[in-house]
């Protein structure tokens, strides 16, 4: 039931449990990090179908290619960072250019990593992800999304980012959610604003709606679970009907949800935007919650942008 | 281990080994040509890839001029393949890790049927399917999209994996640049290919000694070489990369090894059968002008 906090990557390794029972060129590979990404279960399972690569992300790419390339459907897994950090040249070439059907599933997103301190905090990967031509990008905001989301990859071909945070969250979703690639998902209507945002940051997203609702700001709140493509038809109707758009990501400012939604608004309905994201700066060790709020990603953060963005609208 | 240490017993390359069948049919799964043959057929490659390089005013001719036998021994001894239908399931995968031999890879495949030999003119132009380095999205026959050094070992264990799950009888070669080895990802692949015991997947080493800086035991050393890979796990055999008896007998051999990969260490010169390009580290990237294309096709008549 929503609000009940659940982890997205225990649902992300069951998921593929199922998906393996389901079909036998499902193949998984890890690079020594099953027992975090959660990969295990569906080592356990199949373990002819299970490839640990040591603490080689490089090499574990380049194998899920060849692996696709001869017909298997490969979910591979390791930390945001590493993925990203280390594998962006093999991702291009070796999976992106060839357009072959890997799906990498990143844990430990953002800052919400916490303790780990700023070398474990992935704050980029999307914004390098999403430089890649021809890859579908999806951030869940639930487990229900994630298993979701997780069934759709490895039902389409092509390559796929999906980004999962370590912490569990609270359901957003009830079991009878149906995520729709490439769709914006509508969590409260409204006509002041549109709060936009993706993963740990769609509960916040919500609150602070709620919040602004109180003064007197009735703001429509878009989950983006999809970042790439992105739903332009959504994006272009927010800022149509509610004139100004803030957006709430776990990520830099440059080159996550802000930046993709700004190049949308810009070209088709220019309005004001005030983007809630980290501001090009690393993080540091801490607890998930006093990172964020040091870093300015929480509900509070996202209802002073309102009260701004407001402030500039036409009309 | 060295070719001088294999016995006897394997079938020598020769016009015996060659039926007439082979020669006929377009979607042959081996052709086993004679050493003479594929003699014929290394030096039209090797004009190829001066006529190709000349003519597009750029490209890699020496490293590309370097492995020729390798890939000519592959292609016309080693490889189940049908020119006929380059996404054949059980196709024997060839995968160039040393994307910028594309020129000779292309020259093969030409050469095999795969597509018209004219089309090689094409190399590098707008629009070309012979893209500057190999796309697997454009070339029939071309496994991997490559380029960029050290991928190519990682992507022929996927290979090799999906072959050894789907209980198929494929084999996967991959060949890379010795200089290419000095990417951590090659040695990130040596340890995993044995790891998991992968005797479908042989590496071949185009070992001529040269990057584009120099020699390698100058820019970067990479000796003792053939110890290294057997230090990874790997069953070496180190063999005169130009001779194609000895490599024909090499890949029978591995053929034999069980429980490990094999890495064929092939000792070739940069720039072979040209003489101002060999051992001259200039015609790495560098295509010759008209002037050395008409010396160089004329040393290779």
């Amino acid at each position: 039931m929503p609000g009940q906090e659940v982890s997205l990557r225990e649902t992300y390794g069951k998921t593929l449990v199922e998906l393996g029972k389901e079909n036998s060129d499902i193949v998984v590979l890890d690079a020594d990090l099953s027992r975090s990404t959660m990969t295990c279960f569906f080592a356990r399972e199949f373990p002819n179908r299970f490839f640990d690569c040591g603490i080689a992300e490089q090499n574990m790419v380049g194998i899920a290619a060849g692996l696709a390339a001869s017909g298997k459907i490969p979910f591979a897994s390791t930390f945001a960072v590493f993925v990203l950090g280390r594998c962006f040249d093999q991702i291009r070439m070796s999976i992106a250019q060839p357009g072959f059907n890997v799906k990498l599933v990143a844990t430990h997103c953002g800052i919400s990593v916490g303790e780990d301190g700023a070398s474990h905090q992935s704050i980029e990967d999307l914004s390098l992800v999403g430089s890649l031509p021809g890859f579908t990008v999806i951030v869940p905001a639930d487990a229900i999304e994630t298993a979701q989301a997780v069934r759709v990859a490895a039902a389409t071909r092509g390559p796929f980012y999906i980004r999962l945070p370590r912490p569990k969250l609270p359901l957003v979703y009830n079991e009878d959610y149906r995520f729709n690639l490439g769709k914006a998902v509508t969590m409260r209507s409204g006509k002041r604003a549109t709060i936009m945002a993706i993963g740990t940051m769609v509960t916040a997203a919500v609150e602070a709606a709620n919040n602004l609702a109180r003064e007197g700001i009735d703001c429509r709140v878009l989950n983006m679970p999809t970042l790439k493509p992105v739903d332009e038809v959504s994006v272009i109707k927010a800022a149509t009907e509610t004139g100004a758009i803030v957006t709430a990501e776990e990520h830099l400012e440059h080159g996550g949800l802000g930046s993709i939604i700004a190049r949308v608004v810009a070209r088709h309905r220019p309005v004001p935007m005030e983007m809630v994201a980290i501001k090009d700066t690393y993080a540091q060790s801490g607890k998930p919650a006093e990172l964020l709020q040091r870093y300015g990603l929480t509900a509070k953060d996202i209802e002073q942008a309102v009260r701004e963005v407001i402030k500039r609208k036409e009309w | 281990m060295l070719l001088s240490e294999m016995g006897n017993s394997l079938p020598k390359a020769s016009a015996d080994n060659v039926s007439a069948e082979a020669f006929s049919s377009p979607v042959a799964e081996t052709r086993k040509l004679s050493v003479k043959e594929m003699e014929a057929i290394a030096k039209r490659l090797r004009r190829h890839i001066i006529s190709m390089t000349g003519r597009a005013g750029s490209g890699h001719p020496g490293g590309s001029l370097s492995a020729v036998e390798i890939v000519t021994a592959l292609y016309f001894w080693v490889l189940k393949h049908k020119p006929s239908d380059s996404c054949w399931s059980d196709r024997d995968r060839f995968i160039l890790s040393k994307g910028h031999a594309a020129p000779l890879l292309y020259a093969t495949l030409a050469e095999c049927g795969y597509f018209p030999v004219d089309e090689l003119t094409s190399l590098r132009r707008f629009n070309t399917r012979l893209q500057g380095h190999t796309d697997c999205l454009l070339t029939p026959g071309v496994e991997m999209t490559a380029g960029t050094l050290g991928q190519g070992l990682s992507f022929a264990i996927g290979a090799a994996l999906a072959g050894r799950l789907d209980s198929r009888k494929y084999r996967v070669y991959v060949l890379l640049g010795d200089g290419e080895c000095d990417e951590g990802q090659v040695w990130e692949g040596a340890m995993a290919a044995a790891h998991f015991k992968l005797d479908n997947l042989v590496v071949i080493v185009d070992n001529n000694g040269q990057q584009i800086d120099g020699w390698n035991r100058e820019v970067m050393n990479l000796e003792p070489f053939a110890k290294k890979w057997q230090a990874f796990g790997w069953r070496v055999i180190e063999v005169d990369g130009h001779d194609l008896a000895q490599l024909t007998q090499a890949f029978d051999r591995a053929k034999l090894v069980k429980g490990q990969p094999v890495a064929i260490i092939a000792h070739t010169i940069k720039g072979k059968g040209v003489s101002f390009m060999e051992n001259n580290p200039d015609f790495h990237g560098k295509a010759p002008n008209a002037e050395e294309v008409e010396i160089a096709l004329k040393e290779l008549e």
